[in-house]
């Protein structure tokens, strides 16, 4: 059990690492909002499904609370982004 | 073996954490205008919430995993203010 969740925590830290590149290296501002979203949905979820399993072992007994972050982040992310999308397009000067 | 395959798998996560933090603080000071800083400053904060829940599993104590919430409760409040001043020039109005 605890390979699984080595293995599912690894690939998570992966995925965020990657988003962040993609924040780092693409070139215009719609561009470098897709790959975060990486990071904050399925590297979160990996993470904490890791976490689950983790604790869930640890304790004998099955340890669900990290559900609240993944619904929490799941809700928040589109909102935000979508709002920040927004605020970007009213910024720029209309062409 | 099984639980030395775990730690270092997550000193392995933790060290890819900390560098997509730093990729994040690169982003957020060099970022042109200030749609880019407030999207990096939301990625630094997920990227940090992932790196408390790391040290949870690492320590073994349920005690990160509130911290980890409260980061990402507080993050999506303050990105969501940010948008909205940027968007409207005031945040509540």
């Amino acid at each position: 059990m605890n390979w699984a969740a080595g293995i599912l925590i690894v690939l998570g830290a992966a995925l965020a690492l990657g988003g962040s590149l993609g924040l780092l290296r693409l070139k215009s501002f719609y561009e470098r909002v897709h790959p975060p979203t990486m990071g904050t949905t399925l590297g979160t979820g990996l993470i904490l499904i890791g976490s689950m399993l983790h604790f869930s072992v640890l304790e004998g007994r099955p340890v669900l609370h990290e559900i609240l972050i993944g619904a929490l982040m799941t809700v928040t992310t589109p909102v935000t982004y979508m709002f920040l999308v927004r605020a970007a397009l009213h910024r720029d000067p209309p062409k | 073996m099984s639980t030395t395959f775990l730690s270092t798998a997550l000193v392995l996560a933790q060290g890819m954490l900390g560098l997509a933090m730093v990729f994040a603080v690169v982003r957020l000071l060099r970022g042109p205008r200030a749609q880019d800083r407030v999207l990096s400053l939301d990625t630094l904060y997920v990227n940090g919430m992932l790196l408390v829940l790391t040290f949870g599993i690492r320590t073994g104590t349920t005690l990160y995993f509130e911290a980890a919430l409260v980061i990402a409760a507080l993050g999506f409040v303050s990105t969501a203010a940010a948008a909205k001043f940027l968007l409207r020039g005031e945040v509540i109005e």
